[in-house]
């Protein structure tokens, strides 16, 4: 591995790795935001919903869950459009992801929303508050607090499902990396540049993610 | 004589086929304290939970200072009542579970002025403010800031004590609230129970602590299969049974 070279590239290529690396932070964080806000209701609705309701809400979650991200980033990109619905590939990349995350946000909620004693609801109705009263202030604080691990976990796995937006022309880090490649071939250097720069997106979230359980704990 | 606070009237409960409660009637008066006592099954917690709406109840009706609870009746038909409307019945009794309940993510004093500030809509700083006297009063003032994971079983179930009676109910009911406890956790509960009573609370207290319930209970019901058995105040019933049942039952628990 010649040093000076991969570094003499490295500063040519700079602002193209700057850039990937900005469109691999928009897309995750757009897409873990929308679709963890998604997740929260389509979780509710797996919950608390009429009954056919939820069970339409339960074939979405199946359905999007059972399907590969690649295949939902393709299908987003090609089949959408089809069908008349106009997306560019960055809309249509973070519309498959924000789905992808929403049925896994949906699925800790309904769990976390499942592992509440039942005491819980009852003591909260018992000194008189609401169904909705108890939900915001008895049940939803406790069940957020119990999905955090799991939502941290889940949102890198988001970040990594964001290198798939790639095949459909996003220039996200990895694409972006992919280029610089094709004009300097240092190919061992610059993936290892990339791999190491998506473990440090996802090490900061999981720490991030320790601080706020450390932040919430009450026990 | 005044009006009694609580009166049940023909109360029927089932889950399913399963007949709980078969025709309870009860009268309870201010300043009252009523030991429920049984075997497992008998349904008397049932009642408590009926007297708190926790549970439906297929016939009878509830009244609490003349009131009906729970249900209304429309054309000819029983209603259970909206939601909102059977919130606020709940809120004229103060119910304390065997398993406590207190919410894990707040701490004592919130626990506390939860209620106070979504029920009853008290300000913020009055509501620390009645929390604290109560917190006070049971004894855990210095540990309001504590979360229930931090508290030992007595101390939990001090604080659920005192977040029920914060919230000023005419009626206090209280669930088999030392079940739950080390042996040597019963008595710090017992005693602010007590202490309570002695205050004129009118409470309903289904327990299993028989002694308890001799020395503070103004009567005492004996629940057999779904039905009073027998009723009478703690002397008379304890040492002078009538019915087989309870002679067994008393003969059998540790008075």
């Amino acid at each position: 591995m010649d040093l000076s070279l991969f570094i003499k590239e490295l500063l040519i290529a700079r602002g193209a790795i700057w850039d990937g690396f900005l469109m691999t932070m928009a897309i995750s964080t757009l897409a873990i935001s929308l679709g963890s806000v998604l997740g929260l209701f389509v979780g509710l609705a797996l919950v608390y919903a009429w009954v056919p309701v939820r069970f339409l809400v339960r074939i979405y979650v199946d359905f999007i869950r059972g399907t590969p991200v690649f295949v939902l980033v393709l299908a987003s990109f090609y089949i959408l459009s089809g069908i008349g619905i106009q997306l560019n590939a960055f809309q249509a990349g973070v519309l498959a992801i924000t789905l992808f995350c929403s049925t896994h946000v949906a699925e800790m909620i309904r769990g976390a929303l499942g592992a509440i004693h039942r005491g819980q609801v009852e003591a909260a109705l018992a000194i008189g508050l609401t169904f909705r009263q108890t939900f915001v202030s008895v049940l939803m604080p406790q069940a957020l607090r119990q999905i955090l691990p799991t939502w941290v976990n889940a949102s890198t796995e988001m970040v990594k499902a964001s290198t798939l937006l790639s095949v459909i022309g996003v220039a996200e880090l990895l694409l972006s990396t992919q280029q610089i490649i094709s004009r300097n071939f240092l190919s061992l250097e610059f993936y290892f540049l990339a791999g190491f720069i998506y473990f440090l997106i996802d090490f900061s979230i999981e720490r991030l993610g320790r601080f706020c359980e450390r932040k919430l704990a009450y026990n | 004589m005044s009006e009694p606070l609580l009166v049940i009237e023909n109360l029927h409960k089932s889950f399913d086929d399963l007949k709980v409660i078969e025709g309870v009637d009860l009268t309870v008066n201010q300043r009252d304290v009523i030991s429920i006592i049984g075997s497992s099954g008998s349904g008397k917690t049932t009642i408590l939970r009926c007297v708190n709406l926790l549970e439906e109840f297929q016939d009878g009706r509830i009244l609490i200072d003349g009131e009906e609870i729970g249900y209304t009746v429309k054309n000819g038909k029983r209603h259970r009542l909206p939601n909102t409307v059977l919130a606020k019945h709940r809120a004229l009794t103060g119910m304390v579970f065997q398993t406590f309940n207190l919410f894990p993510h707040l701490s004592a004093l919130k626990n506390v002025t939860l209620g106070l500030i979504k029920v009853n809509k008290t300000s913020k700083d009055e509501a620390v403010e009645i929390a604290r006297h109560w917190l006070d009063r049971v004894g855990l003032l210095d540990r309001q800031d504590h979360y229930p994971g931090q508290l030992s079983g007595g101390q939990q179930q001090r604080v659920a004590i005192a977040r029920a009676i914060a919230m000023n109910p005419k009626l206090m009911l209280f669930d088999e609230v030392t079940s739950a406890l080390d042996p040597e956790l019963v008595n710090e509960v017992l005693s602010v129970i007590k202490d309570l009573a002695n205050e004129g609370m009118t409470m309903l207290i289904v327990t299993h602590e028989m002694r308890f319930a001799y020395d503070v209970s103004t009567r005492v019901i004996f629940m057999n299969e779904g039905k009073i058995g027998e009723q009478g105040p703690p002397d008379k019933l304890f040492t002078n049974p009538k019915s087989n049942r309870l002679a067994e039952f008393i003969q059998n628990s540790s008075f």
